[in-house]
């Protein structure tokens, strides 16, 4: 909303009201809980005046006037309820319904559906119309988007969505008067991100979804908020559970990080769950082949096996996850140096998170992390490296969303001339791995070559609504790009694993230099990738980044967790694999991670070694484990998980799936049997023990439990954290991918093979 | 191109249709001879406020049929503007009834080029666009030669005729839309999308073509223009009366003995225009009923027409528009009925789909009344055809709406009889002088 | 490779000097390439939107507004019977069966040797010369039902091309 300073007062039904100069009046009337009607208004998106269900009464104007376009001013004097008023809306209802099919007993709205809710309210049920209605039928525009014609009310919303959102413009209105339709950009089907956006904001039953058609109704479904396991954003999508099996995914009241948003792997990719291939039973290598055994002998197996490799003295090997919760990833580092007294612990890293906090430490207060959301009202973000629209599609959405609500103005700097230059103020291109020296430039190192190009700004005519074409300028240096940026104030700071190490150093030292408050993401793959390297996934650093080599720190942990923990830092990933090669790994225990699929290590090097791997499916790493323990998903236990930007949200699962567990369940039975005495695997419990003793960690618990976000701040001083860079190994997600997890969804598997064809053709 | 030149009627008083008896008046040396340009030389020597105070002086009001004052609308645009002014001539003349626009570009394009030029200076502007409806081919092809006579000749481009004043400009065609003549809807389309209006506030006075401040007007009122200048506001508003100054294309079509376009000042009464001018009813026929303004305004019975006048204030007080100019005749033996059908055929056809109200009443309406025309009315569908027009009317997006809602309401509320008479399966009782037929509404047209 | 004539081509390239943004070339763009090819084809919209850095959907967004535009051939010579009210008034329904009854086809249809076809359009600007017909651009006014025999036999035999 517009400046809070000017408030200006108005009348509505006789209430005086308040509100920002410039405010819609039906969003001041929302405000004021005065509920006008509409259709094709929809915040944030451009104004139609199209449904003319929000007309209103405003005094000494002749004709009734849209709430959805006018502002409010300075003693207006507003009627929302008279004669007239009701009277056009009845009418307005009427007119919408004349070509509208009345088959909401099967339409997939049926039950939430903007069309039948205003027809229940506003009455105009009893149909004048008595000619024939037009009828089309239903045509299936991509793997998951379906449209029913005679459904649409032409509210354009998603049009304006599609575009002016997701600046996919993939939609558009063919015709022309009452033979106007919506129609895909490829005639007869789509060619899009299928963000499910259109069907999501489609206030009746006309875009309707794939996976969810026909399937059930509403109100057979409970609604649980999880967040979306995918990658590293954390959208909120609320899982539409019956029978205990998820059978929608959606954001029904925007309530999330997210608002509005979610992309394809959000809406559709939880089928994974329910994939045939889901591991039921725990597996038990028996004469060189996997057997099903039940819980009991399997765990009794792990335990013993463990026990027989720590008596031997032979290293142990702990692969942890980015999907699992941070609960499971805090028990996990404790069970790997206290139960299993090793160090040997890493996951797989997505981006450079110590060399961020080390850089920050004691440069910044109050906190220079950024949430997503801040992105869409930042003044100047500055993103290095990624393709936020393929691998950070909600931090994608929240920039297009300051570029064009609130002028925010991009600087990119890039590889690769990724899509959201169309939004960006200042692109630079400069050539792949020279990242770093640029920003090395930034702080006044030598030239780099980059290919600049520019948008033509706030001010062009065509902005925002439609990508203007940019002129591309090459030149010598990114001396304007430096000479702007630098004029730039509270800038955040956006970058992905490109930059590791030193250029993190460097990077932080440039952005101390600009006015303000800088403030920074760095961009990780995973649901929990952030939260596994808070948790201390890590061979040299505890949680909360605290290297396991301070005396002081270590000594704190182990008196929290009630006995010693090897002081020396293990090996990381990089060298337990290579261990593992040389058939001098003693056991190692996987959980909700799949290494072997990009770092295979050879059958016959494994034979002395003990695998466990504890995942949804028998992935190419679990097919060499052997001992197999079939793991519940993230839709389907509680706990906390952190977005790449550090916020911390509630998982609440609801969903069940018989034969499996949580990874927690399994590792307290396993500490157990290891004779450890750990109390019930609680997460509620385990969070007050992360909030209590990981730093940053403090957040509001009230916050998390309401469903809302807290953002964590890890930054506690100096991270000692020696590592090879090549442990960083993005995923480089597209849309439809989602490392060894996305391969399991029907849903995103379909329209990677609509694709394929597509480029066949 | 030549033309056959149009004879002027002894009751005419030709200014903007001064130069149609003159043979070959749309080539530049013809038009330079016969006081061509002479209006914009002295426009150079004005200042901008000077033009539009002339043109406010003249009364002048805007001939595409809502009748705005030119010199107010001209003075809205703010003089300093970040983004290129524009002018723009409307030249979508699709108003049913209306086929006058035609005429001043076929004999006389020059004028309205001047104007445009004078319009351009008046509010500081160095661009014009004429944006021509697609039908009217042959016309482009008239108006960019002459266009491309008046840049060689110095008339347009840079530092016109040593003025120093620049001014470009371009003819542009339409495809087949009424709606674009709607201001801001033509604007969309000459932007190259649908022609879909555009939300007001802004106007296009401070925000219109590429979001720069517009002067739009209609071909008449800017060939209009060169004359004002040259022969003073107040002569010009002494041509016609009071508020209503000067004379106006009359497009007088239907059932008259002698239609066609004629010159007439202002508060010309029609019986005379029926008359004395259209030689009387086709046949000899008694009148039925008259639409002053083109298909978009509320008919008149023939009790009314007898005394009507045609100017801007006298046909609004007495429940109608003077709109475009089109008087559309009617006698006797006319189905009221299937004039309101065939009426809504078009309003349902040019809606540009945006609004509800709008999109679907059209479409409501036509069905509802063709049905009745075919004779499968029930009495009920009288009232019924009333009130979805009044759901229209007032409520839409812009105009159109009106304009379909406004002719059906009078046409129902005096014949209603007409309506009567074709209910409960009863034939038309005009079958014989028009084919009825099932209205051309049908399934949606595949893209 | 442009499917369109040079001189198209040419045109364009003038067109396209005229506005501040290419996109406004659009109908115009649109509306020669038909009278060039008859209809627009699937690849004169995919060079139309190239040349103005636009999606093919926003083309087809604006061909299904304007009537004039059509994505299907219509015949060589095609007649368009204008029955609005000044029209309706002089006899423009008759005008019009009577061209669907000569021309053997209904409203939008293509004789089957291609030479014809029929379209009942909204006023034409002709209102004061009614009942008025245009045959692609050229108008035949203050009709007769003989006098458009005549004139359809015009087009049928080659006088008017
Ligand atoms: C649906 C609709 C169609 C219109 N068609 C035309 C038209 O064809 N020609 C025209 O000059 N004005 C037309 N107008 C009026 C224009 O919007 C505008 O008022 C006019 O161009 C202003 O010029 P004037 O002030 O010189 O009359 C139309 C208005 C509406 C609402
Ligand atoms: S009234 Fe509405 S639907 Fe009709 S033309 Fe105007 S905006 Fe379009
Ligand atoms: S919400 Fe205002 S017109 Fe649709």
């Amino acid at each position: 909303m517009a400046d809070t300073e000017k408030l200006v007062t108005f009348t509505v039904n006789d209430r005086k009201l308040a509100a920002p100069a410039g405010t819609l009046l039906i969003e001041a009337c929302k405000t004021a809980n005065v509920e006008v009607p509409s259709f094709c208004y929809y915040p944030n998106l451009s104004l139609q005046a199209a449904c003319r269900m929000c007309l209103v009464e405003i005094e000494k104007m002749p004709k009734l006037q849209t709430a959805c376009t006018v502002l409010v001013a300075e003693g207006m004097v507003v009627q929302t309820e008279s004669e007239p008023v009701r009277k056009a809306r009845k009418s307005a209802l009427e007119f919408i319904l004349t070509n509208h099919p009345l088959d909401c007993p099967v339409c997939d709205a049926g039950g939430e559906c903007e069309l039948q809710d205003m027809t229940f309210r506003y009455g105009a049920a009893e149909s004048r119309f008595v000619e024939i209605k037009q009828h089309r039928d239903e045509q299936q525009w991509s793997p998951v988007v379906y449209f029913d014609r005679p459904r649409c009310i032409l509210c354009y919303r998603c049009v304006r969505v599609c575009g002016e959102g997701m600046d996919v413009w993939a939609l558009g209105v063919g015709n022309r008067g009452v033979s106007s339709v919506i129609i895909p950009n490829k005639q007869d089907h789509l060619e899009c991100e299928e963000c499910g956006m259109c069907i999501d904001i489609c206030p009746v039953g006309a875009l309707t979804s794939g996976a969810y058609r026909y399937k059930t109704r509403p109100w057979e479904m409970k609604h649980v908020a999880n967040v979306c396991t995918f990658c590293g954003d954390g959208c909120k999508t609320t899982l539409g559970i019956r029978n205990d099996e998820i059978v929608r995914g959606d954001n029904r009241d925007k309530s999330g990080i997210n608002g509005d948003f979610l992309c394809i792997k959000g809406r559709y990719g939880f089928d994974f769950t329910q994939h045939k291939d889901r591991l039921r039973q725990p597996l038990v290598r028996v004469d060189g082949v996997l057997k099903p055994v039940s819980w009991a002998f399997a765990l009794q197996t792990v335990a013993r096996r463990f026990q027989e490799t720590q008596a031997a003295g032979r290293p142990i090997g702990v692969l942890g996850s980015t999907r699992t919760v941070n609960e499971e990833n805090y028990q996990l580092q404790k069970f790997a140096r206290r139960v299993l007294q090793t160090n040997h612990i890493d996951h797989h890293r997505t981006a450079d998170f110590p060399a961020l906090y080390d850089a920050l430490a004691g440069k910044h207060s109050p906190v220079p992390l950024a949430a997503s959301e801040d992105l869409k009202t930042a003044k100047a973000v500055f993103l290095i490296g990624s393709d936020p629209t393929n691998e950070h599609p909600l931090l994608a959405w929240n920039l297009r969303w300051g570029y064009r609500l609130n002028k925010t103005r991009l600087y990119l700097l890039n590889s690769q001339p990724i899509k959201l230059r169309r939004q960006a103020f200042r692109a630079a291109i400069v050539p792949a791995g020279s990242e770093g020296q640029a920003i090395r430039f930034l702080n006044g190192g030598g030239a780099v070559k980059a290919t600049l190009s520019q948008t033509a700004g706030p001010d062009d005519k065509r902005w925002p609504q439609t990508p203007a074409s940019r002129p591309e300028a090459t030149q010598e240096t990114l001396g304007d790009f430096r000479e702007r940026l630098q004029k730039e104030s509270d800038v955040i700071i956006v970058f992905g694993a490109e930059l590791r190490g030193d250029d993190i150093h460097e990077l932080v030292k440039f952005g101390s230099s600009l006015p303000g408050t800088t403030r920074y993401i760095a961009l990780a793959d995973n649901a929990n990738s952030h939260g596994a390297a808070d948790m201390g996934l890590y061979p040299d650093l505890l949680p909360g980044y605290t290297p396991v080599a301070d005396v002081a720190a270590r000594q704190r942990f182990e008196s929290l967790w009630g006995g010693a923990i090897p002081s020396a830092p293990g090996m990381d990933a990089g060298d337990i694999l290579g261990t593992a090669g040389k058939g001098e790994l003693g056991a190692l225990y996987v959980v909700g991670s799949n290494p072997f699929r990009h770092h295979p290590v050879d059958p016959a090097a494994l034979r002395t070694t003990f695998v466990v791997v504890q995942d949804l499916f028998l992935t190419e790493t679990a097919k060499q484990a052997d001992v197999v323990l079939p793991a519940l998903s993230a839709y389907e236990k509680q706990g906390t998980l952190t977005n790449t930007c550090g916020e911390v949200q509630l998982q609440k699962g609801g969903a069940l799936f018989e034969g499996a567990k949580t990874d927690l369940e399994i590792l307290h039975t396993l500490a157990g049997l290891l004779g450890h005495k750990w109390a019930a695997p609680d997460a509620d419990e385990i969070f007050t023990e992360i909030r209590g003793n990981v730093k940053g960690y403090n957040v509001s618990l009230v916050q998390v439990l309401a469903g809302s976000s807290a953002l964590s701040m890890s930054v506690n001083g100096p991270v000692p954290h020696q590592h090879a860079l090549t442990q960083i190994q993005p995923n480089r997600d597209s849309l439809f991918t989602a490392g060894s997890l996305g391969r399991y969804s029907t849903a995103l598997n379909a329209i990677l093979e609509k694709r394929l064809r597509a480029e066949k053709v | 191109m030549s033309f056959p030149v149009a004879k002027a009627h002894p009751l005419e008083v030709r200014v903007v249709s001064k130069r149609f008896d003159i043979p070959d008046a749309n080539t530049l040396p013809v038009y330079l001879a016969h006081d061509g340009f002479k209006a914009l030389e002295k426009a150079f020597r004005l200042a901008p406020e000077a033009i539009i105070e002339e043109v406010k002086v003249s009364s002048l009001r805007g001939r595409g049929g809502a009748g705005f004052p030119t010199g107010m609308k001209w003075s809205f645009v703010p003089k300093q503007s970040a983004k290129p002014k524009y002018v723009l001539c409307n030249a979508d003349e699709s108003e049913p009834g209306t086929c006058k626009d035609r005429l001043i570009m076929q004999y006389d394009p020059f004028a309205m080029i001047e104007g445009m030029l004078i319009a351009g200076r008046a509010i500081d502007a160095h661009q014009g666009y004429i944006f021509i409806r697609g039908e009217y081919r042959y016309l482009v092809d008239v108006v960019e030669r002459a266009i491309a006579e008046a840049y060689a000749a110095g008339y347009l481009g840079k530092n016109i005729r040593g003025s120093g004043f620049d001014f470009e400009l371009s003819a542009h065609t339409g495809a087949g839309a009424y709606e674009c003549g709607e201001e801001s809807a033509l604007m969309e389309s000459l932007e190259g999308k649908r022609g879909i209006p555009r939300l007001k506030p802004p106007f296009p006075a401070t925000s219109g073509l590429y979001g720069g401040p517009t002067v739009i007007n209609n071909v008449e009122t800017l060939a209009t223009i060169p004359h004002i200048i040259l022969g003073g506001g107040a002569w010009f508003l002494g041509l016609g009366l009071p508020k209503n100054g000067g004379t106006k294309l009359t497009c007088l079509s239907g059932h008259v003995n002698n239609p066609g376009v004629y010159e007439l000042p202002l508060g010309f009464p029609l019986k005379r225009l029926i008359e004395e001018i259209g030689g009387g009813i086709l046949g000899g026929k008694k009148l039925k009923a008259v639409v002053p303004g083109g298909s978009s305004t509320p008919i008149f019975n023939a009790a009314e027409a007898e005394t009507l006048t045609l100017d801007f204030d006298a046909v609004a007080k007495a429940g109608s528009f003077l709109g475009s100019g089109g008087v559309v005749v009617l006698h006797e033996e006319t189905c009221m009925v299937k004039f309101a059908t065939r009426i809504m055929q078009f309003y349902k056809h040019e809606s540009c789909g945006w609004c509800v109200p709008c999109r679907e009443g059209t479409n409501w309406l036509l069905l509802t009344l063709g049905r009745v025309h075919r004779g499968g009315g029930r009495a009920k569908d009288i009232d019924l055809i009333r009130e979805v027009s009044e759901n229209i009317l007032g409520r839409t997006f812009c105009a159109l709406g009106d304009a379909a809602a406004m002719p059906t309401l009078s046409i129902i509320k005096k014949f209603r009889e007409e309506f009567e008479a074709h209910l409960d399966g009863r034939p038309c009782p005009y079958a014989p002088t028009l084919v009825p037929r099932a209205p051309a509404a049908g399934p949606f047209v595949t893209v | 490779m442009s499917i369109f004539s040079p001189q198209l081509n040419t045109r364009f390239d003038e067109l396209l000097k005229r506005y501040p943004v290419p996109r406004s070339a659009m109908v115009p763009m649109l509306l020669y390439a038909q009278d060039e090819l008859g209809y627009l084809t699937p690849e004169a919209i995919r060079e139309i939107a190239a040349r103005l850095d636009e999606s093919e959907l926003a083309v087809h967004e604006v061909i299904g507004y304007y009537s004039m535009l059509r994505t299907k051939p219509a015949g060589r010579f095609h007649v368009q019977v204008c029955t609005n009210i000044s029209c309706l008034l002089r006899g423009g329904e008759e005008i019009f069966e009577h061209c669907k009854q000569r021309l053997g086809v209904n409203n939008h249809g293509v004789t089957p040797d291609g030479l014809f076809s029929l379209e009942e359009v909204e006023c034409i600007g002709a209102c004061s010369w009614a009942p008025a017909v245009q045959v692609n651009y050229d108008f035949h006014e203050n009709l007769t039902v003989a006098k458009l025999d005549q004139v359809l036999d015009k087009y049928r035999t080659g006088g008017v091309q």
